[in-house]
């Protein structure tokens, strides 16, 4: 710094500099280390066979480089399960991690397991962008991409622009992180943030859960971003611990001088349940738009609204009730810590017994491949990330983005009601 | 690069996403490339992959590719003939992809573009001539660090080639 003027980092160029060897700032192109690789059923074998094309078949990172069997588990036909064979077969020849069948979605393992502040991730699937709850550089790329960072162990990336997202307030009663990140995305657009890293701060957030941090970090993209972060504190720290991992904390958090693309400034008090309607996660409305929409399936998991709380939120809304008989009821746990703590808390005794098929963990029927494909002009509510056209298995059903709240409402009431109703 | 492409427009809308490209009701063909490609963008325009022709090119909006990061939908696209894509703009991990499977996606301004265009495109030269309407557009170069990797025929070749990434001289 010849000119003698400090130039602030925000959380990407600090973790980004870090891993090229350099300073970097925002628009630099370099090549970096990454330290945590990922791919699922889905996106795995088509890097495998890249791999094995160029003759590549070895991992620089095998303790941390994890292929993920979560988007069609267990297998529904023969194609997908030859598939899991070749991540399988992968992971004996290289000795790299393989998450099997019922062990949960790629992006809630990795924050539980693998994924620390201050770490690059990059993984073969869109929502990577969740792990950056935690303070760490994490973005989707394709299986190209990751499969050359699994043998390599480094990847190129553009250094982005940040947009600093300060929230402020406390929700009102009925409103919940889901309901925030919808808002922000109904706000900037689907492309609003293409490129750029998302910070999310503010007391809001420093207040929030690590699991309603995830919720916000795993939506990122939905605004075109390339990740979605936020700073390691005591919350990460009390996080890590519970996962037996406390030692791997450190503190990660962006200059006070670091020079933002753009500063959003959010009341959380100022929100309402929200929802997005079909066919783009943008197309967001307030809840008494919606109210009286018949829904035929109800959906709760997924990376973005499948952890403990929002299984605790469905539970407390479905005690003692039952699911609308023109409603059904699908819940997905996002691991097997969260199934394991759910049935320990009873949450999924409440559950079944409100009348809801309980799946293994993984992403059921989120990306249309099994376990509630949607039937023609069917209408879901889901606690996913997104509601393109086709999504669910059928383009021509219709899905609706909420939270987890929100959508147990809808599986009593049969049709979107306000949760704030029955809260 | 190469000598001027040419070929039919088929013109999309904004926010053609990957769920419209490579549909997860097919997620089990995604190790069948070939039959998978017999899809492509089906849900978007029923007469696209039974119609397209070797060569011709996907004409977009806004926002080309968002969703997931399955780079079966750049690779299916590419496999049914299509020489290009030209859109508005494209989703950050759509655009990677392309590059790295060895599809040209160029940005520039669409809206004069119709359906059925016959269009000429000269990647080297930046322009794109719209032969029915008698127009030329231009379009904004790629990083070039992306040519490096296009030109290399995907990120795979590069690997192959240089053995690590080579990304300046
Ligand atoms: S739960 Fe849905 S969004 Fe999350 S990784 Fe699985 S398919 Fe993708």
């Amino acid at each position: 710094m010849y000119s003698g003027e400090h130039m602030g980092k925000t959380i990407s160029e600090k973790i980004i500099g870090e891993h090229a060897g350099k300073e970097v700032s925002a628009g630099d192109i370099v090549v970096a280390g990454v330290d945590v690789t990922a791919v699922q059923d889905g996106t795995g074998p088509l890097a495998v066979q890249q791999l094995r094309k160029i003759n590549l078949v070895e991992a620089k990172n095998p303790n941390r480089t994890i292929l993920f069997i979560d988007h069609a588990a267990p297998s529904p036909n023969r194609d997908l399960s030859n598939a899991h064979n070749i991540l399988r077969q992968f992971a004996k020849d290289t000795g790299v991690i393989l998450s099997e069948v019922g062990e949960g979605v790629c992006h809630q393992r990795l924050v539980e397991s693998y994924v620390k502040p201050g770490d690059i991730l990059i993984g073969a699937d869109s929502h990577t962008c969740t792990s950056g709850a935690l303070g760490a550089f994490s973005t989707g790329m394709g299986s190209t991409d990751v499969a050359i960072g699994i043998a390599l162990g480094k990847t190129w990336l553009r250094v982005p622009e940040t947009f600093k997202i300060n929230v402020t307030g406390k929700f009102q009663k009925g409103v919940y992180a889901k309901d925030l990140i919808l808002h922000i995305i109904g706000m900037i657009g689907a492309d609003g943030a293409t490129y750029k890293a998302l910070e999310f701060s503010g007391e809001t957030i420093q207040n929030m859960t690590m699991s309603e941090r995830f919720t916000l970090t795993n939506m990122a993209v939905e605004a075109g971003a390339k990740t979605g972060l936020v700073e390691s504190d005591e919350v990460t720290r009390r996080y890590l611990k519970e996962m037996g991992r406390e030692d791997e904390f450190r503190p990660i958090i962006a200059d006070e001088d670091a020079v933002y693309e753009r500063i959003i400034d959010i009341d959380a008090s100022a929100i309402e349940p929200v929802i997005s309607a079909p066919h783009t996660v943008d197309n967001v409305k307030s809840i008494k738009d919606l109210a009286g929409t018949k829904v035929d399936q109800v959906f709760i998991g997924t990376c973005t609204n499948g952890r403990l709380d929002d299984l605790e939120i469905a539970a407390s809304v479905l005690k003692g009730k039952q699911r609308h008989p023109d409603t059904r009821l699908i819940v997905t746990p996002a691991s097997k810590q969260v199934y394991i703590q759910a049935m320990e808390k009873g949450y999924i005794q409440t559950l079944v017994e409100a009348g809801a098929a309980v799946m293994a963990p993984g992403c059921g029927p989120c990306v249309g491949v099994h376990q509630g494909i949607l039937a023609n002009d069917e209408v879901c509510i889901a606690t996913q990330n997104r509601n393109f056209k086709g999504r669910m298995g059928n383009p021509d059903s219709y899905i609706y983005l909420s939270s987890p709240a929100t959508a147990a409402a809808a599986a009593v009431a049969g049709e979107i009601i306000d949760p704030r109703e029955v809260l | 690069m190469k000598e001027p492409i040419n070929g039919k427009a088929w013109k999309f809308g904004d926010d053609i996403s990957t769920d419209l490209i490579a549909p997860g009701r097919y997620f089990h063909l995604r190790t069948n490339l070939p039959e998978l490609a017999k899809h492509v963008l089906e849900d978007a325009d029923p007469e696209f992959p039974s119609n397209v022709n070797p060569g011709d090119f996907v004409v977009a909006g806004r926002n080309f590719g968002l969703g997931s990061s399955r780079e079966h939908a750049p690779t299916i696209i590419k496999l049914a003939g299509v020489n290009a894509v030209l859109a508005k703009s494209f989703a950050r991990i759509f655009y990677r992809n392309a590059i790295n499977v060895g599809l040209p996606v160029l940005i520039c301004d669409t809206d004069k573009v119709d359906e059925g265009d016959e269009l000429e495109v000269d990647l080297s030269a930046g322009i794109i001539k719209d032969i029915t309407k008698g127009i030329e557009i231009t379009f904004n170069p790629l990083p070039d660090v992306m040519i490096r990797i296009l030109n290399d025929g995907g990120l795979a070749s590069h690997i192959e080639k240089h053995g690590d990434f080579k990304l300046e001289d």
